[in-house]
């Protein structure tokens, strides 16, 4: 199998999607990557961030920001590549109760992998349209099953400061019933553990460590601030292919 | 041969709580108006003086806040306690305005409102109430090194030596998923000591153990003095701050419930 290539800094990738994929939009022909295959197993690796770390002050700081993608997101992904081996070589030896064993680990490390990369892309700098509220299909789809968008974000905040523990709070769309729902998921669930008809459109982190550095113990702060830098162009994207 | 019970680091006024009391070493100060009458457990005006009439009050750690130093900065006892413990307080206090849970006890609030496993919503502030309390007297300025006496005696019964406990605990931390605590119980039906792991409040009272020891892996108990690296918040912990004075005079206590059976280890 053809090793990918890594792609550069300005293509973010989900290093999810397996088989070949096409760069979007009209830029250069690279494939996207995240993926390298090895003995047929696909490792994954972290994507880079479509911006630089201190690029989403002053909402999200850059430390936390270079924190955040270069030790946690990291190390989600090496955990998940190693109970992924593990479970190969669980199935290999038909040892059942093996598998059955690592499935936590590859939800909580892969769950980890799959909501961070959707949130890199949530987030853009506020010079590049971060905050820029949401127009057409979504911004009437919005007002409809939330009558504002204030409202929504209001009970968005509302959901993520309720929030015990660790967890992360969603704007999902529900592609059957072709509805937007406001969803918690605890831990690193992905949000299709709540529905299998979900697909996210924003997620925000409220694990402590997106936030405790700089707003301590405020998370109600953090929540507030963080729609400053939300990248509504990405959940439109994503709401209009889902529509279609 | 003796023990101390950890001094509280402030003055008179104290009613003893009552006597059942697996879980925290020092009494509860009551203090001003009205008297604590037995239906309404107890009663102090709450910091505030707002329209809350609180029911339980937060307790301060038995050390000042830079005593940790520098395991443990004063920086985060300043917010651990200051604002996370303290928002349980309130929080609770404001739940039970309009509850008709009150004359607990906080080991038997925590027991009433986890409900068998399908938790009310006092749950997390009480049991997060208990656990930071409990947390607190876990450690100690100049703590770590072993236990002592009949404690290591019964973690080497329980264990096979004090390392292999050791490195129980930090794998078990290690290996948690999202917030929680990790313990050291005595098991009261095993009647074994134990590692546990549970998640965001649960604490082992509500399964009827007794609580030897706590960590708090909650990231906000780490995070500015150690960011990501956790390992070394845990080592850290257990070498530098876990208190084996606490954890003997908990034994000691427990001892009166549980029988430890033959031969008789004496615990202090």
């Amino acid at each position: 199998m053809a090793l990918r290539a890594i792609a550069g800094k300005k293509t973010l990738t989900l290093g999810l999607v397996l088989g070949p994929r096409a760069a979007a939009g009209a830029s250069a022909p690279r494939t996207g990557s995240g993926l390298r295959h090895a003995r047929g197993l696909v490792t994954f690796s972290l994507p880079d961030l479509p911006y630089d770390y201190g690029a989403l002050e002053p909402a999200i700081s850059g430390e936390i920001m270079k924190l955040h993608h270069q030790k946690h997101h990291q190390t989600y992904i090496t955990n998940f590549n190693k109970a992924l081996e593990q479970l190969e070589e669980a199935m290999a030896k038909g040892d059942s109760s093996k598998v059955a064993h690592l499935q936590s680990a590859i939800k909580f490390n892969g769950g980890g992998h799959i909501n961070h990369s959707i949130f890199w892309k949530n987030l853009k700098p506020l010079n590049e349209g971060g905050g820029e509220p949401p127009h057409s299909t979504l911004g009437w789809a919005i007002d409809t099953d939330f009558g504002s968008l204030d409202a929504l974000v209001q009970k968005m905040n509302a959901e993520g400061a309720a929030l015990q523990g660790s967890g992360w709070v969603w704007l999902a769309l529900d592609k059957e019933m072709k509805k937007l729902k406001v969803e918690t998921t605890a831990n690193q669930d992905p949000l299709v553990t709540k529905g299998a008809n979900l697909v996210p459109l924003l997620g925000i982190d409220v694990w402590e460590h997106a936030y405790y550095l700089q707003y301590k113990n405020a998370r109600p702060e953090y929540l507030k601030n963080i729609w400053k830098i939300m990248n509504w162009k990405y959940a439109s994207e994503v709401y209009e292919k889902e529509i279609a | 041969m003796g023990f101390h019970l950890l001094s509280p680091s402030y003055c008179c006024g104290y009613q003893p709580s009552p006597p059942i009391s697996h879980g925290l070493l020092r009494f509860r100060p009551v203090t001003g108006i009205p008297k604590p009458s037995p239906q309404k457990g107890q009663l102090h005006q709450s910091r505030r003086a707002s329209k809350v009439l609180a029911y339980y009050g937060i307790t301060t750690p038995p050390y000042k806040l830079d005593a940790l130093e520098p395991y443990m900065s004063q920086r985060t006892l300043e917010l651990h306690w200051g604002k996370h413990h303290r928002d349980y307080v309130d929080s609770l206090n404001k739940q039970l305005v309009k509850s008709p849970l009150y004359g607990h006890t906080m080991e038997e609030l925590i027991k009433v409102t986890y409900n068998n496993g399908n938790p009310l919503p006092e749950f997390n502030n009480a049991a997060q109430v208990w656990n930071h309390d409990f947390f607190w007297e876990s450690m100690q300025s100049g703590g770590g090194k072993l236990p002592q006496g009949g404690v290591l005696q019964q973690i080497e019964k329980d264990f096979d030596s004090y390392s292999n406990f050791r490195d129980t605990f930090v794998e078990s931390a290690m290996a948690l998923f999202g917030s929680g605590w990790v313990w050291l119980v005595l098991r009261t039906e095993e009647k074994k000591l134990s590692v546990v792991r549970t998640s965001n409040a649960i604490c082992p009272l509500v399964w009827g153990d007794i609580p030897i020891i706590a960590l708090d892996m909650w990231e906000h108990a780490y995070y500015l003095d150690y960011k990501d690296d956790r390992e070394k918040y845990i080592n850290t912990f257990m070498d530098n701050l876990v208190s084996w004075h606490a954890a003997t005079v908990r034994m000691l206590r427990a001892e009166a419930f549980v029988n430890l059976g033959e031969p008789k280890i004496p615990v202090a």
